[in-house]
Order: structure tokens, then C-alpha cells, then sequence
């Protein structure tokens, strides 16, 4: 009996949480966040009439923390198989130090909230656009392609690609061109970008019984796709320009940027299989991040300097 | 015997710093929401008002 009530103390004990706020918030994947909010910020800025400058930074704030609410969901999802690969491993759930339904609430009260607070303050059709992406990355993306098929990221890159339209909407309330080829840039980069880390880390995602490209496909064809990807991405990068939406300093910009993409998949495509240090993919896998900011910083740039010209020369 | 046992059920230095770090993030956070939604609320009526 004594035993009894000890071990019941015990895991009383036991149960009590240890997560801090830190733990919270890595929950929202705040590196990824950071990438939702700038490209966001673009579609928000880029849009052709003013919103007040209050109700761009609860926009921005809303679809951070809905972005968040999907990362918090999709770690609630996925600890199983973050447990068991190395990059992930250290997540606060795996790592025991929030518990699944915690993260869940979490990501469910966030979801919630910023949905709301977009719908109520900004926009109902930037907040359905908000839900939906929610909804696409957690259910769809997450819950069912992810472990289902290779063509995981592609089809669950729109998630990703998402934000800008938002931003977009949460200005205009309308979805325009302008914003879909930003949504086309980001979801064209999404596969050779994650490809490009599947490729190095596909032990890890073969331990975890996810069914990446280079799993399944094998890593020649995964490098044929990286450079297809490539081949296809470089010129959407500069269709801004080409739409008349910028000036031609961002379409020399972008297609040099571009041109540098398809040189670093060019290096990818040349490796052998027996290649395991995968300097290209990983060299790779870096440059894309830099392209994607710095199409985006320059699309940003160029809106801003243009309109500037445009009401200094009126 | 057994209620003094469950009455010595106390959190540990790190589970009390770990609730008083959380407490402090959930009270921040309420803050902030506070803050936006009332002057989001000026700008809202204030823009209303001059339509």
C-alpha cells in the first residue's frame, strides 16, 4: 500500500511540467516562421494600396503565430518519427520536455486565435487563407501526404507558399496575379530545396520510414528532379519582370540569381553514387535559402524604391 | 500517514522556475493581445467615424 502511494506521488511528480516558455515557442518553428513572416511581409508591402501601419503588424503577427500553430501541430504529429532522426530528435516533445497534448492545445488555441484576430481585425479572406494553410500543413501536408508519398513537399509546398498571398489579401482582400507568381516562386523552390537536405539526410528519413524522393526514387532520379526543379524555377524567378510587375533591375537580378541556382543543381546533377560526404547537396541546400531571401528582399526592394520614385516624380 | 505523504508532494526548483517562466510568457502574452485589440479597436472606430 505504502508502494502504492509512493509510485502515485511519484508520477504525480513526474507530471509536472518542466517546459518553459522557450520550449513553447520552439514549438513554433521559429526559423521556418521567420521565413513565413518576411515573404508575408512582402506580398503586404508589395500590394498597390495602403493598409494602416497597426493593422499590417497584427496581419503579420497573426499569420507568425498561425504559421507557428502549424509547426506546433505538426510536432504534436510527428513526434514519433522525430524521435528517431537526428536533426529532429532534439524537438521539445521527442525530447520529453512538452507533452503531446500540450503541443496540441497549443497549436489548436493558436490556430484559433490568430485566425480570429486576422478575420475580426484585418480581413475574413486573408483569415480562410490563413485556416486553410493551417489546415493544409497540419491535416493534409503533415497527417497524410508526409508519410504517404514522395511527392510529400511538393504537393505540401503550397502550404509554404502560402504567405505572401496572405499578405496580399490581408491588404487588397483579393487574391491577384501579382501574389500568385510570388506563391509560384516559393512553390517551385520547395522541392529542390528539401530534396536537395533529403539527399544528405536520407538515413535519417529512412530510419523514420518517410518516404522522401531519394528513399524511393533513388538518388540519381532525386538529382535528375533537383535539376528540372532548377531549370524550371530560374526563369518563374524573373516572371515578375517579365509580367511588368517590377522594374528590370530586379529581372537582371533574379536571373542571375537563377543562373546560380541551376549552377549549384548543375553540381548536384554531376555527383556519383558513391558520393556520401554531398558537398553540391549541401552547398545546394544553402544557396537556396539565400535565393529565396534574396528574390524576395529585391521583388521588396524594387516595390519600394519604384513607388518612392513614383511619388517623388508626381 | 498516506495524507501526509501526498501533502509532501512539491515541485522542484526547476518545475517552479520552469511554471513561474511560463506564467510570466502566458502574462506578457495576454498583455500584448490586450494592447492590440483595444487600439486595433481605436483604429477600426476611428476610421469608421471619419468615413
Amino acid at each position: 500500500m505504502a508502494l502504492v502511494d509512493e509510485r502515485l506521488i511519484d508520477e504525480a511528480g513526474s507530471r509536472m511540467s518542466e517546459a518553459t516558455a522557450g520550449d513553447f515557442f520552439a514549438l513554433l518553428k521559429p526559423r521556418v516562421m521567420s521565413l513565413v513572416v518576411f515573404t508575408a511581409f512582402v506580398g503586404l508591402v508589395a500590394a498597390p494600396v495602403t493598409i494602416n501601419p497597426l493593422l499590417a503588424v497584427i496581419a503579420i503577427l497573426s499569420i507568425a503565430i498561425g504559421a507557428g500553430a502549424s509547426g506546433a501541430l505538426n510536432m504534436w504529429y510527428d513526434a514519433d518519427i522525430d524521435a528517431v532522426m537526428t536533426r529532429t530528435a532534439s524537438r521539445p516533445v521527442p525530447a520529453g520536455r512538452v507533452t503531446p497534448g500540450e503541443a496540441l492545445s497549443f497549436g489548436l488555441v493558436l490556430s484559433v486565435l490568430s485566425v480570429m484576430t486576422l478575420g475580426v481585425l484585418v480581413n475574413w479572406l486573408s483569415a480562410s487563407l490563413l485556416a486553410f494553410t493551417i489546415f493544409f500543413y497540419a491535416v493534409v501536408y503533415t497527417m497524410w501526404l508526409k508519410r504517404w508519398t514522395p511527392q510529400n513537399i511538393v504537393i505540401g509546398g503550397a502550404a509554404g507558399a502560402i504567405p505572401p498571398v496572405i499578405g496580399w489579401a490581408a491588404v487588397t482582400g483579393t487574391v491577384s496575379l501579382e501574389s500568385l507568381v510570388l506563391f509560384l516562386i516559393i512553390f517551385l523552390w520547395t522541392p529542390p530545396h528539401f530534396w536537395a537536405l533529403a539527399l544528405f539526410k536520407s538515413e535519417d528519413y529512412a530510419r523514420a520510414g518517410i518516404p522522401m524522393m531519394p528513399n524511393v526514387a533513388g538518388e540519381a532520379s532525386t538529382r535528375r528532379q533537383i535539376f528540372a526543379y532548377a531549370l524550371i524555377l530560374a526563369p518563374v524567378g524573373v516572371l515578375p519582370w517579365l509580367l511588368g510587375f517590377t522594374t528590370p533591375a530586379y529581372g537582371v537580378i533574379s536571373a542571375i540569381l537563377g543562373a546560380g541556382f541551376v549552377w549549384y543543381a548543375w553540381k548536384v546533377l554531376q555527383m556519383t553514387d558513391d558520393d556520401r560526404v554531398m558537398k553540391p547537396a549541401k552547398a545546394l541546400f544553402g544557396y537556396s535559402l539565400l535565393y529565396l531571401f534574396a528574390i524576395f528582399a529585391i521583388y521588396l526592394a524594387d516595390c519600394v524604391v519604384s513607388r518612392a520614385l513614383a511619388i517623388g516624380g508626381a | 500517514m498516506v495524507d501526509k505523504k501526498l501533502d509532501l508532494v512539491t515541485l522542484t526548483d526547476r518545475q517552479q522556475k520552469a511554471r513561474r517562466n511560463r506564467s510570466a510568457a502566458i502574462g506578457l502574452a495576454l498583455a500584448v493581445l490586450v494592447v492590440i485589440f483595444y487600439v486595433a479597436t481605436i483604429v477600426k472606430f476611428g476610421h469608421s467615424g471619419s468615413m
